[in-house]
Protein backbone atom coordinates (compact mmCIF):
# COMPACT_ATOMS: atom_id res chain seq x y z
CA UNK A 1 0.00 0.00 0.00
CA UNK A 2 1.71 3.60 -1.11
CA UNK A 3 1.31 6.17 1.63
CA UNK A 4 -0.78 9.29 -0.23
CA UNK A 5 0.62 12.65 0.24
CA UNK A 6 -1.24 15.56 -0.79
CA UNK A 7 0.98 18.74 -0.71
CA UNK A 8 -1.53 21.95 -0.52
CA UNK A 9 -1.57 25.45 0.97
CA UNK A 10 -4.89 27.07 -0.13
CA UNK A 11 -3.09 30.09 -1.12
CA UNK A 12 -1.50 30.60 -4.35
CA UNK A 13 1.99 31.28 -5.17
CA UNK A 14 3.52 29.76 -1.74
CA UNK A 15 5.40 26.72 -3.55
CA UNK A 16 3.27 23.72 -3.68
CA UNK A 17 4.79 22.54 -7.30
CA UNK A 18 8.10 23.45 -5.77
CA UNK A 19 7.54 21.58 -2.71
CA UNK A 20 6.32 18.94 -4.33
CA UNK A 21 8.48 18.25 -7.42
CA UNK A 22 11.77 18.60 -4.15
CA UNK A 23 9.92 15.44 -1.86
CA UNK A 24 8.60 13.42 -4.61
CA UNK A 25 12.79 13.75 -5.73
CA UNK A 26 13.78 12.73 -2.32
CA UNK A 27 12.16 10.21 -1.50
CA UNK A 28 12.45 8.30 -5.12
CA UNK A 29 16.58 9.50 -4.35
CA UNK A 30 16.14 7.32 -1.28
CA UNK A 31 14.98 4.15 -3.03
CA UNK A 32 11.15 4.56 -2.73
CA UNK A 33 9.23 4.26 -5.64
CA UNK A 34 7.44 7.87 -6.14
CA UNK A 35 5.11 9.04 -8.38
CA UNK A 36 4.07 13.07 -8.19
CA UNK A 37 1.03 13.81 -9.70
CA UNK A 38 -0.64 17.05 -10.55
CA UNK A 39 -4.02 17.81 -9.75
CA UNK A 40 -3.75 21.71 -11.36
CA UNK A 41 -5.73 20.43 -14.21
CA UNK A 42 -6.11 23.85 -16.12
CA UNK A 43 -3.06 25.47 -15.13
CA UNK A 44 -0.36 22.58 -15.31
CA UNK A 45 3.05 23.38 -14.15
CA UNK A 46 4.54 20.76 -12.54
CA UNK A 47 5.96 19.61 -15.67
CA UNK A 48 7.84 22.24 -15.89
CA UNK A 49 9.30 22.45 -13.06
CA UNK A 50 10.41 18.77 -13.36
CA UNK A 51 11.65 19.24 -16.74
CA UNK A 52 9.37 16.57 -18.80
CA UNK A 53 6.87 19.50 -20.20
CA UNK A 54 8.17 17.82 -24.19
CA UNK A 55 7.69 14.57 -23.37
CA UNK A 56 4.02 15.10 -22.45
CA UNK A 57 1.48 12.99 -24.71
CA UNK A 58 -1.16 11.74 -22.04
CA UNK A 59 -2.18 13.12 -18.74
CA UNK A 60 -4.50 12.75 -15.86
CA UNK A 61 -7.58 13.58 -17.41
CA UNK A 62 -7.00 11.07 -20.15
CA UNK A 63 -6.44 8.05 -18.13
CA UNK A 64 -9.51 9.03 -15.68
CA UNK A 65 -11.91 9.00 -18.85
CA UNK A 66 -10.13 6.06 -20.30
CA UNK A 67 -8.38 7.41 -23.20
CA UNK A 68 -5.40 5.93 -22.18
CA UNK A 69 -3.63 3.38 -19.70
CA UNK A 70 -1.57 4.59 -16.72
CA UNK A 71 1.14 3.26 -18.26
CA UNK A 72 0.84 5.41 -21.35
CA UNK A 73 0.39 8.75 -18.86
CA UNK A 74 2.86 7.94 -16.45
CA UNK A 75 6.24 10.31 -17.72
CA UNK A 76 9.63 8.16 -15.85
CA UNK A 77 11.81 10.55 -14.46
CA UNK A 78 15.78 10.90 -16.50
CA UNK A 79 17.15 11.90 -13.16
CA UNK A 80 15.77 9.63 -10.47
CA UNK A 81 15.57 6.42 -11.55
CA UNK A 82 12.16 5.32 -9.06
CA UNK A 83 10.40 8.46 -9.98
CA UNK A 84 7.16 9.15 -12.16
CA UNK A 85 4.89 11.95 -13.10
CA UNK A 86 1.80 11.51 -13.86
CA UNK A 87 1.10 15.36 -15.55
CA UNK A 88 -2.26 17.26 -15.58
CA UNK A 89 -4.30 18.41 -18.83
CA UNK A 90 -3.87 21.89 -19.85
CA UNK A 91 -6.96 21.80 -21.99
CA UNK A 92 -9.74 20.37 -19.60
CA UNK A 93 -11.58 21.54 -16.56
CA UNK A 94 -11.04 20.92 -13.21
CA UNK A 95 -14.47 19.25 -12.87
CA UNK A 96 -13.12 16.19 -15.33
CA UNK A 97 -11.36 15.13 -12.11
CA UNK A 98 -14.03 12.87 -10.95
CA UNK A 99 -13.75 11.17 -6.94
CA UNK A 100 -14.24 7.88 -8.88
CA UNK A 101 -11.62 8.70 -11.51
CA UNK A 102 -9.11 9.66 -8.99
CA UNK A 103 -9.59 6.75 -6.85
CA UNK A 104 -9.72 4.25 -9.45
CA UNK A 105 -5.98 5.50 -10.50
CA UNK A 106 -4.77 6.05 -7.46
CA UNK A 107 -5.98 2.46 -6.20
CA UNK A 108 -4.35 1.61 -9.06
CA UNK A 109 -0.79 3.30 -8.52
CA UNK A 110 -1.05 1.92 -4.74
CA UNK A 111 -0.12 -1.47 -5.82
CA UNK A 112 3.30 -0.19 -7.46
CA UNK A 113 4.21 2.79 -5.73
CA UNK A 114 5.26 3.28 -2.26
CA UNK A 115 4.48 7.06 -1.92
CA UNK A 116 2.00 8.76 -3.99
CA UNK A 117 2.13 12.73 -3.99
CA UNK A 118 -0.37 14.93 -5.08
CA UNK A 119 0.34 18.12 -6.05
CA UNK A 120 -2.47 20.37 -5.26
CA UNK A 121 -4.14 23.38 -6.99
CA UNK A 122 -4.39 26.65 -4.91
CA UNK A 123 -7.76 27.36 -3.51
CA UNK A 124 -10.32 25.40 -1.79
CA UNK A 125 -12.34 24.23 -4.56
CA UNK A 126 -12.92 20.98 -6.48
CA UNK A 127 -9.61 20.75 -7.81
CA UNK A 128 -7.81 21.07 -3.98
CA UNK A 129 -10.79 18.84 -2.79
CA UNK A 130 -10.00 16.22 -4.87
CA UNK A 131 -6.58 16.22 -4.55
CA UNK A 132 -6.57 16.02 -0.90
CA UNK A 133 -9.63 13.35 -0.31
CA UNK A 134 -7.19 10.36 -0.81
CA UNK A 135 -4.85 11.61 1.32
CA UNK A 136 -2.92 9.79 4.25
CA UNK A 137 -0.83 12.73 5.19
CA UNK A 138 -0.87 16.46 4.47
CA UNK A 139 2.21 18.50 3.87
CA UNK A 140 0.74 22.26 4.60
CA UNK A 141 3.48 24.90 2.70
CA UNK A 142 2.99 28.18 4.03
CA UNK A 143 4.52 31.33 3.70
CA UNK A 144 5.61 33.48 7.16
CA UNK A 145 2.89 36.07 6.01
CA UNK A 146 -1.10 36.27 8.21
CA UNK A 147 -3.20 35.76 4.88
CA UNK A 148 -0.85 32.34 3.59
CA UNK A 149 -1.53 31.54 7.34
CA UNK A 150 -4.92 32.02 7.25
CA UNK A 151 -5.46 29.96 4.18
CA UNK A 152 -3.25 26.82 5.36
CA UNK A 153 -5.14 27.47 8.74
CA UNK A 154 -8.39 26.67 6.64
CA UNK A 155 -6.90 24.32 4.85
CA UNK A 156 -6.42 22.47 7.68
CA UNK A 157 -10.11 22.60 8.15
CA UNK A 158 -10.76 21.03 5.55
CA UNK A 159 -8.34 18.32 5.98
CA UNK A 160 -10.05 17.64 9.16
CA UNK A 161 -13.94 17.56 7.83
CA UNK A 162 -13.47 16.70 3.77
CA UNK A 163 -10.94 13.75 3.89
CA UNK A 164 -11.84 10.46 3.33
CA UNK A 165 -10.50 9.47 6.19
CA UNK A 166 -12.78 12.18 8.28
CA UNK A 167 -15.86 11.03 6.20
CA UNK A 168 -14.94 6.96 6.99
CA UNK A 169 -14.10 8.39 10.38
CA UNK A 170 -10.75 6.86 10.27
CA UNK A 171 -7.32 8.24 12.40
CA UNK A 172 -6.95 11.86 10.71
CA UNK A 173 -4.89 12.55 7.98
CA UNK A 174 -1.67 13.37 9.37
CA UNK A 175 -0.39 17.27 8.93
CA UNK A 176 2.68 18.71 8.16
CA UNK A 177 3.84 22.40 8.20
CA UNK A 178 6.31 22.99 5.68
CA UNK A 179 7.61 27.21 5.86
CA UNK A 180 9.25 28.52 2.52
CA UNK A 181 10.68 31.67 1.90
CA UNK A 182 11.85 32.47 4.82
CA UNK A 183 13.71 34.99 5.57
CA UNK A 184 15.65 35.31 8.91
CA UNK A 185 16.99 38.54 8.29
CA UNK A 186 13.50 39.77 7.22
CA UNK A 187 11.95 38.26 11.20
CA UNK A 188 14.41 39.74 12.40
CA UNK A 189 13.24 43.33 11.42
CA UNK A 190 9.64 42.18 12.16
CA UNK A 191 8.87 42.38 8.61
CA UNK A 192 7.93 38.42 8.42
CA UNK A 193 6.16 36.11 10.94
CA UNK A 194 8.84 33.81 12.99
CA UNK A 195 8.71 30.10 13.04
CA UNK A 196 7.66 30.42 16.69
CA UNK A 197 4.59 32.60 15.52
CA UNK A 198 3.56 30.44 12.78
CA UNK A 199 3.60 27.08 14.86
CA UNK A 200 2.03 28.65 17.36
CA UNK A 201 -0.98 29.68 15.17
CA UNK A 202 -1.52 26.39 13.23
CA UNK A 203 -0.48 24.01 15.94
CA UNK A 204 0.55 21.43 13.85
CA UNK A 205 4.25 19.71 13.74
CA UNK A 206 6.62 21.51 11.78
CA UNK A 207 8.42 19.58 9.00
CA UNK A 208 10.49 22.10 8.07
CA UNK A 209 11.98 25.32 6.92
CA UNK A 210 12.89 26.41 3.55
CA UNK A 211 14.81 29.63 3.27
CA UNK A 212 14.47 32.21 0.71
CA UNK A 213 16.51 31.22 -1.73
CA UNK A 214 17.37 32.73 -5.22
CA UNK A 215 18.58 28.87 -6.01
CA UNK A 216 14.57 28.02 -5.88
CA UNK A 217 13.94 30.05 -8.87
CA UNK A 218 16.78 29.30 -10.87
CA UNK A 219 16.58 25.51 -10.22
CA UNK A 220 12.43 26.01 -11.07
CA UNK A 221 13.24 27.93 -14.45
CA UNK A 222 15.49 25.09 -15.39
CA UNK A 223 13.29 22.33 -14.69
CA UNK A 224 15.80 20.93 -11.70
CA UNK A 225 13.99 20.44 -8.77
CA UNK A 226 15.35 22.48 -6.22
CA UNK A 227 16.40 19.38 -3.73
CA UNK A 228 18.78 17.93 -6.24
CA UNK A 229 21.29 21.76 -6.40
CA UNK A 230 22.20 19.53 -2.71
CA UNK A 231 25.38 22.42 -2.20
CA UNK A 232 22.09 25.16 -1.46
CA UNK A 233 20.69 25.51 1.48
CA UNK A 234 17.12 25.61 -0.45
CA UNK A 235 18.08 21.91 -1.45
CA UNK A 236 19.73 20.84 1.93
CA UNK A 237 16.26 22.44 3.62
CA UNK A 238 14.18 19.97 1.71
CA UNK A 239 16.53 17.28 1.86
CA UNK A 240 15.92 16.94 5.75
CA UNK A 241 12.29 17.85 5.38
CA UNK A 242 11.48 14.66 3.19
CA UNK A 243 14.42 12.44 5.99
CA UNK A 244 11.97 13.96 9.19
CA UNK A 245 8.68 12.87 6.91
CA UNK A 246 10.62 9.36 6.73
CA UNK A 247 10.88 9.37 10.21
CA UNK A 248 14.48 10.38 10.75
CA UNK A 249 14.84 12.90 13.46
CA UNK A 250 17.18 16.05 11.64
CA UNK A 251 17.64 19.51 13.73
CA UNK A 252 16.08 22.45 12.09
CA UNK A 253 18.74 24.78 10.23
CA UNK A 254 18.34 27.88 8.32
CA UNK A 255 16.01 29.88 10.63
CA UNK A 256 18.36 32.56 11.84
CA UNK A 257 19.93 35.16 10.28
CA UNK A 258 23.64 34.83 9.50
CA UNK A 259 26.02 36.82 11.38
CA UNK A 260 27.40 39.10 8.78
CA UNK A 261 31.50 37.91 8.63
CA UNK A 262 33.98 40.62 8.46
CA UNK A 263 34.09 40.37 4.53
CA UNK A 264 30.33 40.42 3.46
CA UNK A 265 31.13 44.01 5.74
CA UNK A 266 33.72 45.09 3.65
CA UNK A 267 31.98 44.22 0.24
CA UNK A 268 28.89 45.29 0.99
CA UNK A 269 27.87 47.12 -1.31
CA UNK A 270 28.76 44.90 -4.27
CA UNK B 1 -44.94 2.03 12.91
CA UNK B 2 -47.33 3.11 15.64
CA UNK B 3 -47.59 2.51 19.06
CA UNK B 4 -50.30 0.15 19.90
CA UNK B 5 -48.88 -1.80 23.33
CA UNK B 6 -51.29 0.13 25.67
CA UNK B 7 -54.63 -0.33 23.59
CA UNK B 8 -55.53 -2.03 20.80
CA UNK B 9 -56.87 1.05 19.18
CA UNK B 10 -54.79 2.57 16.52
CA UNK B 11 -54.21 5.79 16.05
CA UNK B 12 -52.32 7.77 13.51
CA UNK B 13 -50.85 10.06 16.12
CA UNK B 14 -50.77 11.41 19.46
CA UNK B 15 -50.82 14.73 20.87
CA UNK B 16 -47.92 15.39 23.59
CA UNK B 17 -47.33 18.51 25.19
CA UNK B 18 -43.80 19.96 24.02
CA UNK B 19 -42.10 22.55 25.50
CA UNK B 20 -39.62 24.44 22.86
CA UNK B 21 -37.39 28.00 22.92
CA UNK B 22 -37.41 29.64 20.29
CA UNK B 23 -36.72 33.02 18.78
CA UNK B 24 -38.72 36.14 19.57
CA UNK B 25 -38.78 39.12 17.55
CA UNK B 26 -39.34 41.73 19.31
CA UNK B 27 -41.31 44.71 17.12
CA UNK B 28 -40.80 48.34 18.03
CA UNK B 29 -42.77 49.63 14.75
CA UNK B 30 -42.78 48.24 11.47
CA UNK B 31 -41.57 50.12 8.04
CA UNK B 32 -40.80 47.38 5.57
CA UNK B 33 -37.70 48.69 4.22
CA UNK B 34 -36.20 49.20 7.65
CA UNK B 35 -37.03 46.01 8.93
CA UNK B 36 -35.65 44.43 5.73
CA UNK B 37 -32.30 45.97 6.54
CA UNK B 38 -32.05 45.28 10.40
CA UNK B 39 -33.23 41.70 9.27
CA UNK B 40 -30.60 41.50 6.98
CA UNK B 41 -27.80 42.88 9.68
CA UNK B 42 -28.84 40.49 12.09
CA UNK B 43 -28.49 37.66 9.63
CA UNK B 44 -24.84 38.89 8.84
CA UNK B 45 -23.59 38.19 12.22
CA UNK B 46 -24.31 34.56 12.31
CA UNK B 47 -25.77 33.47 9.05
CA UNK B 48 -25.62 29.48 9.59
CA UNK B 49 -27.80 30.36 12.80
CA UNK B 50 -30.91 32.07 11.28
CA UNK B 51 -31.23 29.47 8.62
CA UNK B 52 -34.82 28.48 8.83
CA UNK B 53 -35.25 28.84 12.42
CA UNK B 54 -39.26 29.66 13.35
CA UNK B 55 -39.69 32.58 14.83
CA UNK B 56 -42.51 34.52 17.11
CA UNK B 57 -43.18 38.62 16.59
CA UNK B 58 -43.66 39.60 19.99
CA UNK B 59 -45.79 42.93 20.49
CA UNK B 60 -45.65 43.60 23.76
CA UNK B 61 -43.45 46.88 23.14
CA UNK B 62 -45.13 47.23 19.67
CA UNK B 63 -45.75 51.43 19.56
CA UNK B 64 -46.50 51.97 16.04
CA UNK B 65 -50.02 52.12 14.59
CA UNK B 66 -51.87 48.30 13.80
CA UNK B 67 -52.60 49.64 10.30
CA UNK B 68 -49.09 49.61 9.84
CA UNK B 69 -48.21 46.16 11.22
CA UNK B 70 -48.48 44.01 7.74
CA UNK B 71 -47.62 40.21 9.13
CA UNK B 72 -47.71 39.54 4.75
CA UNK B 73 -44.75 41.45 4.78
CA UNK B 74 -43.54 40.30 7.77
CA UNK B 75 -43.08 36.67 6.92
CA UNK B 76 -42.63 37.61 3.11
CA UNK B 77 -38.90 39.38 3.94
CA UNK B 78 -38.26 36.86 6.78
CA UNK B 79 -38.48 34.11 4.23
CA UNK B 80 -36.31 35.42 2.34
CA UNK B 81 -33.89 34.41 5.03
CA UNK B 82 -35.23 31.58 5.55
CA UNK B 83 -36.76 32.13 8.62
CA UNK B 84 -40.25 30.67 9.38
CA UNK B 85 -42.52 33.06 11.23
CA UNK B 86 -45.11 30.95 12.93
CA UNK B 87 -46.82 32.99 15.50
CA UNK B 88 -47.50 36.12 17.37
CA UNK B 89 -47.46 36.94 20.97
CA UNK B 90 -48.72 39.66 23.52
CA UNK B 91 -51.31 40.75 20.64
CA UNK B 92 -54.43 42.99 21.53
CA UNK B 93 -57.74 42.10 19.83
CA UNK B 94 -56.86 43.88 16.45
CA UNK B 95 -53.53 42.44 16.21
CA UNK B 96 -55.21 39.31 17.09
CA UNK B 97 -57.43 39.68 14.26
CA UNK B 98 -54.53 40.42 11.79
CA UNK B 99 -52.11 37.78 12.57
CA UNK B 100 -55.02 35.40 12.45
CA UNK B 101 -55.91 36.79 8.66
CA UNK B 102 -52.07 36.05 7.91
CA UNK B 103 -52.42 32.45 9.33
CA UNK B 104 -50.61 32.66 12.33
CA UNK B 105 -50.72 30.84 15.29
CA UNK B 106 -51.86 33.16 18.80
CA UNK B 107 -49.49 32.74 22.00
CA UNK B 108 -49.96 34.08 25.07
CA UNK B 109 -48.94 37.36 25.63
CA UNK B 110 -45.36 38.51 27.03
CA UNK B 111 -44.66 39.45 30.86
CA UNK B 112 -46.13 42.57 31.23
CA UNK B 113 -49.81 41.61 29.82
CA UNK B 114 -49.91 38.31 31.08
CA UNK B 115 -48.17 37.13 34.01
CA UNK B 116 -49.23 33.66 33.26
CA UNK B 117 -47.42 31.43 31.20
CA UNK B 118 -44.05 33.46 30.53
CA UNK B 119 -40.20 33.49 31.97
CA UNK B 120 -39.09 35.53 34.57
CA UNK B 121 -35.81 37.03 32.25
CA UNK B 122 -36.81 39.60 30.03
CA UNK B 123 -37.78 36.98 27.47
CA UNK B 124 -35.94 36.73 24.31
CA UNK B 125 -36.76 33.08 24.43
CA UNK B 126 -40.50 32.33 24.94
CA UNK B 127 -41.41 28.94 26.23
CA UNK B 128 -44.26 27.95 24.21
CA UNK B 129 -46.63 24.84 24.58
CA UNK B 130 -48.29 23.03 21.43
CA UNK B 131 -51.23 20.94 21.82
CA UNK B 132 -51.64 21.02 25.46
CA UNK B 133 -54.04 18.52 27.26
CA UNK B 134 -52.51 19.20 30.45
CA UNK B 135 -52.48 22.77 32.05
CA UNK B 136 -49.38 24.97 30.48
CA UNK B 137 -46.91 23.95 33.31
CA UNK B 138 -45.07 27.09 35.11
CA UNK B 139 -42.00 27.92 33.23
CA UNK B 140 -40.37 29.20 36.39
CA UNK B 141 -40.15 25.84 36.73
CA UNK B 142 -35.96 25.26 35.67
CA UNK B 143 -35.48 22.50 33.62
CA UNK B 144 -32.79 19.98 33.04
CA UNK B 145 -29.96 21.70 32.32
CA UNK B 146 -28.81 21.15 28.80
CA UNK B 147 -25.33 18.91 28.57
CA UNK B 148 -22.11 21.62 27.40
CA UNK B 149 -20.80 20.82 24.04
CA UNK B 150 -17.25 20.22 24.47
CA UNK B 151 -14.97 20.00 21.43
CA UNK B 152 -11.27 18.80 21.70
CA UNK B 153 -10.22 20.10 18.12
CA UNK B 154 -8.96 23.37 17.05
CA UNK B 155 -11.41 25.63 15.26
CA UNK B 156 -10.18 26.38 12.22
CA UNK B 157 -10.86 29.38 9.61
CA UNK B 158 -14.20 28.70 7.83
CA UNK B 159 -15.29 25.94 10.50
CA UNK B 160 -18.35 26.66 12.75
CA UNK B 161 -19.12 25.05 16.09
CA UNK B 162 -22.72 25.59 16.94
CA UNK B 163 -24.08 24.37 20.79
CA UNK B 164 -28.21 25.32 20.38
CA UNK B 165 -28.69 24.45 24.18
CA UNK B 166 -26.16 25.11 26.64
CA UNK B 167 -22.49 26.12 26.95
CA UNK B 168 -19.92 25.48 24.76
CA UNK B 169 -16.38 24.39 26.01
CA UNK B 170 -13.48 24.56 23.54
CA UNK B 171 -10.51 22.82 25.12
CA UNK B 172 -8.24 24.34 21.69
CA UNK B 173 -7.87 27.72 19.92
CA UNK B 174 -10.46 28.88 17.70
CA UNK B 175 -8.24 30.77 14.98
CA UNK B 176 -8.82 33.42 12.79
CA UNK B 177 -12.52 32.97 10.24
CA UNK B 178 -13.58 30.55 12.38
CA UNK B 179 -16.86 31.00 14.22
CA UNK B 180 -18.71 29.48 17.64
CA UNK B 181 -22.01 29.97 18.62
CA UNK B 182 -23.97 28.98 21.75
CA UNK B 183 -27.01 29.37 23.62
CA UNK B 184 -25.28 29.90 26.80
CA UNK B 185 -21.88 30.63 27.65
CA UNK B 186 -18.63 29.71 25.25
CA UNK B 187 -15.64 28.54 27.33
CA UNK B 188 -12.47 28.71 25.08
CA UNK B 189 -9.30 27.35 27.08
CA UNK B 190 -6.97 28.36 24.15
CA UNK B 191 -6.92 31.57 22.65
CA UNK B 192 -9.93 32.99 20.67
CA UNK B 193 -9.50 34.23 17.41
CA UNK B 194 -12.34 34.11 15.57
CA UNK B 195 -15.54 35.07 16.24
CA UNK B 196 -17.77 33.72 19.35
CA UNK B 197 -21.20 34.34 19.56
CA UNK B 198 -22.76 33.47 23.11
CA UNK B 199 -26.18 33.76 24.17
CA UNK B 200 -27.57 33.65 20.68
CA UNK B 201 -31.30 33.12 21.79
CA UNK B 202 -31.10 35.96 23.81
CA UNK B 203 -30.25 34.84 27.10
CA UNK B 204 -28.72 37.84 28.42
CA UNK B 205 -26.70 36.70 31.38
CA UNK B 206 -24.15 34.34 28.98
CA UNK B 207 -20.50 34.64 28.71
CA UNK B 208 -17.56 34.25 27.06
CA UNK B 209 -14.17 33.60 28.82
CA UNK B 210 -11.21 32.87 26.97
CA UNK B 211 -7.38 32.29 27.77
CA UNK B 212 -6.69 35.07 25.42
CA UNK B 213 -8.68 37.51 23.70
CA UNK B 214 -7.64 38.31 20.26
CA UNK B 215 -11.27 37.68 18.88
CA UNK B 216 -12.42 39.38 15.84
CA UNK B 217 -16.08 39.87 17.39
CA UNK B 218 -17.33 38.65 20.68
CA UNK B 219 -21.57 38.88 20.66
CA UNK B 220 -23.41 38.39 23.85
CA UNK B 221 -27.53 37.99 23.58
CA UNK B 222 -26.82 40.35 20.06
CA UNK B 223 -24.60 42.73 21.81
CA UNK B 224 -21.53 42.64 19.99
CA UNK B 225 -18.49 44.35 19.85
CA UNK B 226 -15.66 43.89 16.84
CA UNK B 227 -11.81 43.33 17.28
CA UNK B 228 -11.05 47.18 16.72
CA UNK B 229 -13.30 47.84 20.01
CA UNK B 230 -11.87 44.99 21.96
CA UNK B 231 -8.21 46.33 21.49
CA UNK B 232 -8.07 48.37 24.59
CA UNK B 233 -9.22 45.83 27.64
CA UNK B 234 -7.68 42.87 28.36
CA UNK B 235 -6.15 42.18 24.19
CA UNK B 236 -3.93 38.62 24.72
CA UNK B 237 -4.78 38.33 28.31
CA UNK B 238 -7.63 35.58 30.22
CA UNK B 239 -10.29 37.83 30.48
CA UNK B 240 -14.19 36.82 30.65
CA UNK B 241 -16.94 39.13 28.95
CA UNK B 242 -20.53 39.66 30.02
CA UNK B 243 -23.48 42.03 29.14
CA UNK B 244 -23.83 44.62 31.57
CA UNK B 245 -26.79 47.31 30.23
CA UNK B 246 -26.39 46.56 26.85
CA UNK B 247 -22.72 47.29 27.00
CA UNK B 248 -20.03 44.78 26.47
CA UNK B 249 -17.90 44.50 29.64
CA UNK B 250 -14.28 42.53 29.36
CA UNK B 251 -12.76 41.61 32.84
CA UNK B 252 -9.61 39.97 33.49
CA UNK B 253 -10.08 36.36 34.91
CA UNK B 254 -7.39 36.89 38.02
CA UNK B 255 -9.71 39.93 38.86
CA UNK B 256 -12.93 38.40 38.47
Amino acid sequence: MARIIVVTSGKGGVGKTTTSASISTGLAKRGHKTVVIDFDVGLRNLDLIMNCERRVVYDFVNVIQGEASLNQALIKDKRVETLFILPASQTREKEALTKEGVEKIINELSETFDYIVCDSPAGIEHGALMALYYADEAIVVTNPEVSSVRDSDRILGILQSKSRRAEMGQDPVKEHLLLTRYNPDRVERGEMLSVNDVEEILAIPLLGVIPESQVVLNASNQGLPVILEDQSDAGQAYDDAVARLLGEDREHRFMTAQKKGFFSRMFKGS
Amino acid sequence: MSDTANSGLKQSFQLKSASVSLTALELYYFDEEEFETNLRDKISQAPGFFKDIPLIISLEKYEGLDSELDFFKIIGSCRRHSIHVIGVRAANDDQRRLARGASLALLPGGSHRDQAATAPAPAHDAPISEHTAEPIEPAVVPSEPAPAKVVNQTVRSGQQVYAPEGDLIILAPVQAGAEVLAAGNIHVYGPLRGRALAGIHGAESARVFCQSLEAELVSIAGHYKISEDLQENGWKSAVQIQLRDDLLVVTPLDKA
